[in-house]
Parts: C-alpha cells; structure tokens; sequence
C-alpha cells in the first residue's frame, strides 16, 4: 500500500514536471552562419550580433529609426570641447553569474576592449585614453580626440558588458561561454549545431521579455533554412534571400519583414595601391563613365525580383544622413563613352574580381553586359571569398565586389574606407580635404552641421568615385505566425523585448 | 602469419600513415590561398588586430616552424583551438565524433538491409522482373543527388506529414526518441547512396560463386536452394562486400558534407567544410588526423573480418 502511495506520488510529480516543461515557451531561430567566439571583444562575424542580443545588452541601443536609446545606461552628457562624456548607469542590473553592474565594471569593459591582443573593438573606441569612476553609477571617458560616434559605437559590441569576475577567470575561453547581463542567460553551445539560452530570472527588464528558452540553429542551406520554418521546426529566420520571399509570403502560416539595411554593396576601385593602381586610378571620368554605364535599378529588378533599393552613396536614400540633392544618376552610355573619350581611355578594359555566391556572381553578369554598351571590356575573376579580402589588402585587384554590413553612425560607414591612412582603405584613396571634413564631422556633435560635413564629403565622393556604391539591401526576416511583437530594426539583429510566441 | 602478428604489422604502419597524412594536409593547406588572419577578421580589418591575430596564431611564422609547434603540440594530446570560436579543437572533435558515429552506423545498417537483399535478388532472379526492380533501386540510390533527396524528404515528412523534425539533431542521452526522429532521413539519405553500392558488389560477387563449380556440386546433392544461396555462395561473396563496406564505413565517417549541411547536423564534414572555408588550420588538421586514423582503423577491421570469414586467407596473410 505504501510503495502504490509513493510510486502515485512520484507519477504525479513526473507528470507536473512534465507539465511545466511542456508549457515552456522555445524561440528556434534560424541563423546563416555558425557564429565566430561569443566574445564582444574579439568577435567580427555579423552573425555573432544577433546572438549576443540575447546573453549581452549593451550600454546604449538603437531604436529602428536609428535614434540612440539607453540600454544598460540611463544617459550621458558631453564635457567641455567634446574631450570627455560622462554616462549614468542603470541600478541595480546584476550581470548572470550574480555579480553587480556598475561604473567599476564599466571601466574593466572598456580598459579590456582596449588591452586585449587582437581586440577588434580598438579602432572603434580607441579615443577613449582614461575611464573615471565618478560614483557607483557613473562613469567618464576621457578621450584623445573628441569622437562623437563614440555613443554609436557603444551601441554594438564595443558597449556589451561582460562579467568582469568570468572574464577574469576564463581569460581568453571567455567566447566559449559568455557571462553578461542580458535578457538569456548562456547554456550551451554545440559548434556548427546550436547555441542555447535560457531566461535570466534577474534581468533588469524581465517583465519585457516573455520567452523561456531560446535556439540558434545555424543551417547554411537556404532551402532547408526555409523548409525549416515551414514546418515549424524554427520559429524565426534571419537574412531570408530575396528568391525565397514569394515561398514564404504565399504561405498563410507565415510572415516575413523587411527593413533596409544600414550598410552597402560596393565595387572597391584600386586607385593607388600597387602597380594594379594604374588602369583605374589614372583619371577620374574614367571610374565616372563606369559608374553612368552601369543602371542599377535593372540590376535590382532582374537579380534582386525588386527587393532592394538602389544606391550611391554610404548611408541608404532612408537615412537622415543622405544627401537628396545627389540621387542616383540615370544610365547615360553616351556621356560614358564621352567621358572615356577625354580621358584617353576609348577602349577601357578592367578586371572585377566576385566570389564565388550567387547574388554576387548574377549582378556582376548584368554590370559586364552594361559595360559592354559603354565600350568597356569588364573581365569576371571568380576568388573564394578570403582570397578576394586578402587580394584587395595587398593592392592586386583592380577592382572587387564586396560590401560593409554598415554602422547606425554614418562615421562607421566611411571614415575607415576613405581616409587616408582608413584601416579598410583598400583603394588607397587620398584627399587630405576628404580627411580635415570627415574629422570635423567626428568633433561636430550637433546633428544638423554634421549633416552638412557629410554631404559635402558625398559631393566629393561622387566625383572622385574611388568606390561604386551600387545598393542596399533590404533585411528579410522570416516569422511563423505564431511570433508576435517582433519589430525589425536596420542592422538586422532580433531584439528580443516585447517578442511573444502565442 | 598469424592474426595478431598480421594486425600488429599493420598498426605499426599507422603512425607513419598519420605522419604522412598531416604533412600532406598541413602542405595542401599552406597553398589555399588567401590570409587565415584576414579570414579571421571577416569584414573588420583593423590592421592591429589582425596582426595580433597572426602572431597569437604563429602565422607569422616560416611554415615548417608553424608544423613544428603544431606536432609537438599534438604528441602532447593538445591540438590547438580552433581561431574561429575559440573552442580546443580536441573537445569539438570530443563532441562530434559520436554524432558522425551514429549518423555512419544508421546509414551504413540502412545501407546493408537493402543492399544485400537487394544484391542477392538481383544475382538469383537475374533477368526476371524483381531483379530488374532491384536494381532500379540501387541506381537510383547510386545516381540520385544527396541534397536533392535530402531537400524532398524534408519537404515531404517535416513540412507536410509533420512526422520528423526537418533538421537538427538531438543527442541519444537527451532524448531517445528525438534522436532517432533527427537521425532517420540523413540516415536514410546517405544508407541508399552507400546501399546502392553494396547492392551492386554483392550482385556481382553473387553471380559469380553462383556459377562455380562447388555451388553446381551442392545443387546436384539436392541441397535445398534456400541452403545454396544463403550458406554456400552468400558466404563467400561476401568477402570482398566486407572489405568494400570497411571502406565505405571508412567514407561515412569521415563526415557526409552536403547531409550534414541540409540536416544541420553537427557533425565532422561540416566542422571541416566550415573549417576550411575560415582558413580554420588547427580543425581543419585535427578532423583530418582523426578521421585518417579512422579510416586506416577500419580498413583494418574490414580485412580482420575477411580474415574471419574466409579460412583460406589466414595462410596468406
């Protein structure tokens, strides 16, 4: 009698437990890639960013119209000739292994974003010299230079705060298993398979966040990514191709958002870098002619089924940034065979490199079919992805195809690409006026003068063109009709605030 | 030669096989082109980082001072981490070789349950209808594209019946039954591709001990037919479908790239696709090493089992 009470007792209690694990709510989310170390400091996959949203918040964020928001801060004011900026942090954030948020934690964010060997964070706050802790909850950033998107900065990676006792402990492992205070807390992760994370009962902004659980599968292959959301295995896709939208919006359980994206597709032009230099870099109206034989919108309509938005200059035709008086030329192959007349160049042929993925491959058919109007010769060279990067360092290219995923400021966009001495100045590209303009746009910290560096900095940029910027895509994100609340944001990262699974 | 001499003889040449093995891969890799620390850095390139990358890594090193620090570190048991997520190359190895394991034990199972029915029917029945179907089946398990396959199965049992997860995988120690769902179409996938195969050899083995001479004698002693097939001319098939399924087992376990990348499954050919695309070296050295052992190991077995079933060749060996 007393082993039946016990064994009834055990299978209620089973059954209970069952219960409650069947009504935990799992988000799946469908990723491209396998991300790179989940570590903000030396992290430089995008695909890593929508995985940090769930286990790290940052100091500040953006809001889908690109305004900075408070995150883990609460504000922050600019010092005196823009040498320093004082930031407030919110009370009582606790980071997932229990130890306190606070300005001293901050300081060990920001001084190991900038020790760190192979720290990707450094060209991003490396103004910041010295981190003051003004009282618990308030810190300041001195800095060598006055950097106003210094705020921007802070709402990526370079603001993600970490634990700073896991930091200390797991030393340079610490990507293996992220200790930070967002809205999941880190479980595992089986690398090429998932990553795992599960609520955090203490995070600050937990009446906000209404999932138990959540997945990253990475799975490469676009059809079985889409094939996957179809039959309910994953919950959200992230990047869904343009090919795929007419499958997912002719299926009734299914949604699909779009926002355009913050960064750009572009063909970089070697204009002094190496002997390859000389074809392109030998006169203007030559990267001129090419950039008028080439019609973007037909691009967009035969590769893209109408899905992107044609582009011309490094903020997209929706940024506050962009500027109006400078839209897209129309395609003009007399003025381009005028313009390679004057130069010298009637006959101008030229090699772009593209690696080896379809929507590259497909454009790049359509801009050689183009040229080919204009008189000029546009040779394919088909490179793997790496080598490609690799050849554009080095200066062997004269041209290649390739993009930048963007930044919320439009100093992330161009600043390291065109300056002379730019980190991603692969071009070589130098105008001392183009780098007095965009370093006074780094100290103007009033939106609207900014605006006006900027569009003379674009005014420039379409005359000496060391750089086609060809268009913007459009960020797709794949829902089941059972995810609500999802809001889409131009870099493309899930914010996981106010998401429900009904 | 005895057995166990035989196998001795055999695992001694292991460790130069490995040797030659790593110098080859360690070489071949050195051609790819393109910078693994440019690779590393993605679309960032602070010129900074990417020089600490190349020196964290020793990539700033001649490249026989690079396989020098990477052998010594591997006579330790230490092979290196993998640059992209940080995770040591020896606990991913840990963590996907049962899962190759299963999906290479579930295949090649499926594999040998059609295709050596299938292959003996062919041999038996040869001309007659069902044979003709049999090999129908094993052509068409041999020609049909992987991913192809992959891609309808999932279409047909995740998206419309909803009977089997689409992909992923879960492991055995978590839940049985998940598993089994996860693991039964990539199973089935690469068991048809690998069964076909099997199916032909054995129909060809088949055909030939049917006609010799010791099968004729055993049929004219009136031993029942069902005898004949199975005991007399099956066994000795078989003996060059074991090698040929060492081989193939050998094959599976390397990892089954295109399966693994429509299943999601995280499993040693997507770790060494992934691994090589991101200039990944240390993964890319260990999967090879560890899945060269393998294979040598396998190929091993296979000829101890051929060994086993057929009495003639101990005096050879």
């Amino acid at each position: 009698m007393r082993s039946t009470r016990i064994l009834t007792a055990f299978l209620v209690l089973a059954l209970l437990e069952a219960g409650v694990a069947s009504a935990q709510t799992v988000l799946r989310i469908g990723l491209n890639d396998d991300p790179d170390a989940l570590d903000p400091t030396i992290s430089r996959a995008y695909v890593g960013r929508l995985v940090f949203a769930a286990f790290c918040d940052k100091l500040f964020d953006v809001t889908p119209d690109l305004k900075i928001v408070p995150q883990l801060a609460t504000g922050y004011e600019w010092g005196a000739g823009g040498r320093s900026v004082v930031i407030r942090l919110r009370p009582g954030v606790k980071f997932h292994d229990g130890e306190p948020f606070n300005a001293e934690a901050v300081r060990f964010n920001i001084e190991r974003h900038l020790s760190t060997p192979g720290s990707f964070r450094k060209s991003e706050i490396g103004e910041i010299k010295t981190v003051d802790i003004v009282n618990d909850l308030t810190v300041r950033f001195n800095l060598a230079e006055p950097l106003v998107p210094l705020i921007a900065a802070l709402t990526d990676r370079s603001g993600m705060m970490v634990s700073p006792k896991a930091a200390r402990e797991l030393g340079d492992k610490f990507g293996t298993r992220p200790v930070c205070a967002g809205p999941f807390k880190f479980v595992e992760r089986v690398a090429q398979g998932k990553i795992v994370g599960e609520r955090f009962a203490e995070y600050w902004d937990k009446a906000n966040i209404h999932v138990d659980r959540i997945e990253f599968v990475p799975i490469t292959d676009s059809t079985a990514r889409l094939a996957n959301l179809r039959s309910g295995d994953l919950q959200m896709i992230e990047r869904v191709s343009p090919t795929d939208l007419a499958q997912v919006r002719a299926d009734g359980k299914l949604k699909v958002v779009g926002i355009a994206e913050l960064g750009y597709q572009m063909l970089p032009l070697n204009l002094n870098n190496g002997p390859r230099g000389k074809v392109l870099g030998a006169d203007p109206r030559i990267r001129q002619a090419i950039d008028l034989a080439i019609d973007r919108e037909t691009i967009i309509k035969t590769v893209f089924n109408n899905e992107y938005l044609p582009g011309n200059q490094f903020v997209s035709p929706v940024s506050p940034f962009y500027n109006a008086k400078l839209p897209v030329k129309r395609r003009d192959v007399a003025r381009a065979r005028q313009l390679l007349r004057e130069a010298g160049h009637p006959n101008l042929a030229f090699t772009l490199i593209v690696p080896p993925e379809r929507d590259r491959q497909e454009a790049a058919l359509v801009i050689q079919a183009m040229l080919a109007e204009a008189g000029i010769t546009m040779t394919i060279q088909t490179q793997e992805n790496v080598t490609m990067l690799s050849a554009g360092r080095k200066g062997d290219f004269e041209a290649y195809f390739t993009f930048w995923s963007g930044r919320p400021d439009p100093d992330g966009n161009i600043f390291a690409f065109t300056t002379c001495s730019g980190g991603q100045n692969d071009s070589k590209y130098c105008n001392q006026d183009v780098d007095a303009i965009l370093t006074k746009a780094r100290h103007e910290a009033d939106p609207a003068e900014r605006k006006k560096l900027y569009d003379q900095t674009t005014e420039i940029m379409l005359r000496d063109l060391p750089r086609l910027i060809l268009w913007h895509r459009r960020v797709f994100t794949g829902l089941n009709g059972k995810v609500q609340g999802f809001t889409p944001h131009p870099d493309g990262i899930i914010r996981f605030k106010g998401l429900k699974l009904s | 030669m005895t057995l166990p001499r035989y196998v001795a003889r055999r695992l001694v040449v292991l460790v130069p096989t490995l040797f030659f093995v790593s110098l080859l891969i360690f070489s071949l890799q050195q051609l790819l082109p393109g910078d693994a620390a440019v690779a590393l850095a993605g679309e960032e390139h602070d010129p900074v980082a990417v020089a600490a990358i190349r020196q964290k890594y020793h990539l700033d090193r001649p490249v026989p001072i690079q396989y020098a620090i990477w052998m010594g570190r591997v006579l330790r048991g230490d092979f290196g981490e993998s640059m992209r997520n940080k995770i040591p190359v020896s606990q991913l190895l840990a963590a996907k070789l049962p899962v190759t394991v299963e999906l290479a034990v579930c295949s090649m199972a499926i594999a040998l349950l059609i295709g050596i029915p299938a292959g003996i029917i062919a041999a038996v029945k040869q001309g007659r209808p069902v044979a003709v179907a049999a090999n129908v089946l094993a052509l068409s398990g041999l020609s049909v594209p992987h991913f192809w396959l992959g891609i309808m199965l999932i279409l047909l049992f995740a998206v419309h019946l909803g009977w089997l997860p689409a992909s992923g995988y879960v492991s055995p120690w978590e839940d049985l039954r998940r598993n089994l769902a996860t693991i039964a179409l990539p199973s089935f996938v690469l068991g048809t591709g690998v069964g076909g195969i099997m199916m032909r050899h054995t129909r060809g083995a088949m055909v030939e001990t049917l006609g010799a001479d010791y099968v004729r004698t055993a049929r004219a002693k009136s031993v029942r037919e069902r005898m004949v097939v199975l005991k007399h001319a099956l066994r000795n098939a078989l003996i060059p479908v074991v090698t040929l399924g060492a081989i193939e087992f050998g094959r599976l376990l390397s990892g089954a790239v295109l399966t693994e990348q429509i299943f999601a499954i995280p499993g040693f050919g997507k770790m060494l696709v992934d691994g090589v695309f991101n200039r990944d070296y240390a993964v890319v050295q260990g999967v090879v090493l560890v899945s060269a052992g393998l294979y040598v190991l396998l190929n091993l077995a296979g000829d101890v089992l051929a060994f086993l079933v057929n009495p003639r060749l101990r005096g050879s060996a």
